[in-house]
């Protein structure tokens, strides 16, 4: 596609997140302190801050959600490493992979050796009208939001082109928010870190609780049937359908290869990356596939020499449950049109030949949006090095892969990791 | 039309007029709607203001039942939602809009690749007001 490679080998070789959810206490410097913490932590051979050379911060818009501007400077400030360059990096809800992708050219180049990626955003500050607005900055705001188009009606406008031209019905969305529910309980960093059964189990509890009628959902199609439970947010998608508005951090360490055994006996090898661009969603030939990530992965595959059969640990961008359906086609996981019917036959569970999303994704997880592609780099480290504890892929998969969109596919990336 | 400049001011000021103005290359004729400078398809600069004809169909849609604070201060709410839309246009190229005519009430009824035609509306107040582009089924 490009045949381009890297000028220089880059390995991935800690990796941190603070929990994902609602956090008033806290903004998003303190957020993305916890996630570097944990991240040198996870340095097994130990680690100098005084090694770090530059610092690639993903956010979307600390202005909109937190009043606050020019924020790589003041996470690098937090956590001592002034002054060391610190550059922020917008992509909408891909800018954490952007970060993570100018870390890793900078190293390539041979410009630097260790290099700091970080995301972070902070939502919850604002009503959930105020965060739909803010978010509908990542469209086009010319053409797209006067039309009354939000984040999830463009998403449950590409889900009806997908229902038209394949068959399926929002049945199959549920299926989608169920796996990954199932996914993020066993995931202690998830926002709603509970099976969809839990939460309708808590809110009979609760309303018994308060004496008021008590629901009669038995399964979990009841209580994500019911209107009440899960209101339609923009026809066909309802409220289990959307990630949720969350805050959260997440930050990695890059190095050049020649170095990486230097912090850990058990580094992963970036071997394929991919960018691409795409115009407003209107102006596709296209509405049931996001040109933009399959190109990215295309470029991914290429640069690192594997097929989508190679790839045993995945995390993609299910913003929407109907984003994670067309991902799955997207990186060539199912053919245009099969991916719905593989997640009614659940090959895309834990347990199933194709597992997607082992963290519960966006939607159960959290989508701190800036944090959200350093969030599922932090997922692929931990599959891969064996240590994703109850949630741990069977099989030890050894390659792994990161999809990330920004708006509704103007900006994608995917990245793939490998553990040699 | 003559001094049309191919800015979405220019779009705006002649959806008051009920004209929907797009623009086509004059090397390659691709058609562009809202309006372009530069062709995307061949990079000419070369570029002619051109009326579409307002005829097209849908495809793709939604029910919105939480709209952008826009839509609320136009009375949309979780009781009364609005459809909103892609159409393919006659002359070849594609555009989001308010969608009228169709029935609101069941979604699940509305049909990719209905027949519409544009429909230009006012919404807001004072110096706000201005006029939208929408389609009807």
């Amino acid at each position: 596609m490009t045949g381009r490679r890297l000028g220089r080998g880059v390995a991935l070789v800690g990796a941190g997140m603070s929990k994902f959810g609602a956090f008033p206490g806290k903004n998003t410097r303190e957020l993305f302190v916890e996630a570097y913490q944990e991240m040198t932590a996870s340095l097994d051979k130990g680690f100098d801050p005084a090694a770090v050379e530059a610092a690639y911060i993903g956010n979307f818009s600390s202005e909109l959600f937190e009043g606050q501007g020019h924020t790589a400077p003041i996470m690098t400030d937090w956590v001592g490493l002034t002054p060391v360059p610190a550059t922020r990096v917008e992509g909408a809800c891909a800018s954490g992979s952007l970060a993570l992708r100018q870390g890793i050219l900078a190293i390539a180049s041979g410009l630097y050796d260790v290099v700091l990626v970080g995301g972070i955003e902070k939502m919850t500050g604002l009503t959930t009208d105020g965060a739909t607005d803010a978010l509908a900055t990542a469209a086009d705001v010319t053409y797209e939001i006067p039309a009354g188009f939000t984040f999830p009606g463009m998403y449950a406008a590409i889900a009806t082109a997908y229902m038209h031209e394949y068959g399926m019905t929002p049945e199959t969305l549920l299926q989608v928010g169920i796996k990954n529910h199932e996914h993020g309980a066993l995931n202690p960093k998830a926002q709603f870190g509970q099976r969809i059964s839990a939460i309708m189990e808590a809110r009979k509890a609760s309303a018994a609780r308060k004496g008021k009628p008590v629901p009669t959902w038995v399964t979990e199609l009841d209580f994500l049937h019911d209107p009440a439970a899960n209101p339609q947010i923009a026809w066909p998608l309802r409220l289990f359908d959307c990630s949720p508005v969350s805050d959260g951090a997440a930050s990695v360490l890059l190095v050049s290869e020649d170095i990486a055994r230097h912090y850990t006996d058990a580094p992963l090898h970036l071997i394929g990356t991919g960018q691409a661009s795409d115009t407003a969603l209107h102006g596709r030939s296209t509405l049931t596939s996001l040109p933009a990530a399959k190109r990215a992965g295309q470029i991914a595959y290429e640069m690192a020499g594997v097929t989508p059969a190679d790839i045993r640990a995945v995390e993609v961008h299910d913003c929407f449950t109907i984003a994670e359906i067309v991902a799955t086609e997207d990186l060539d996981f199912f053919k245009p049109g099969e991916g719905w019917k593989a997640a009614e036959d659940g090959l895309t569970t834990r347990g199933g030949a194709r597992p997607v999303n082992s963290s519960g994704g966006l939607k159960s997880k959290g989508h701190p949006v800036g944090a959200s592609g350093v969030g599922q780099v932090v997922e692929i480290f931990h599959q891969l090095r064996g240590s994703a504890g109850e949630r741990q892929l069977p099989g030890a998969p050894n390659i792994g892969m990161t999809h990330n969109v920004g708006g509704t596919g103007q900006t994608c990336v995917v990245n793939i990791f490998e553990r040699r | 039309m003559s001094d049309f400049d191919f800015t979405s001011a220019a779009y705006n000021a002649q959806l008051a007029e009920k004209k929907l103005i797009g623009s086509r290359c004059k090397k390659c004729g691709h058609t562009f709607l809202p309006p372009r400078a530069l062709c995307s398809h061949c990079h000419s600069s070369e570029m002619e203001p051109f009326e579409f004809s307002g005829k097209g169909k849908l495809a793709a849609y939604t029910v919105i039942y939480f709209g952008p604070t826009s839509m609320k201060n136009a009375g949309y709410d979780s009781k009364n939602p609005y459809c909103s839309g892609i159409v393919d246009l006659e002359e070849g190229a594609r555009i989001s809009a308010q969608i009228f005519g169709v029935d609101i009430a069941h979604p699940e009824a509305i049909q990719i690749d209905t027949p519409l035609s544009a429909e230009f509306f006012e919404r807001g107040e004072g110096e706000r007001k201005k006029v939208f582009l929408g389609f009807k089924a």
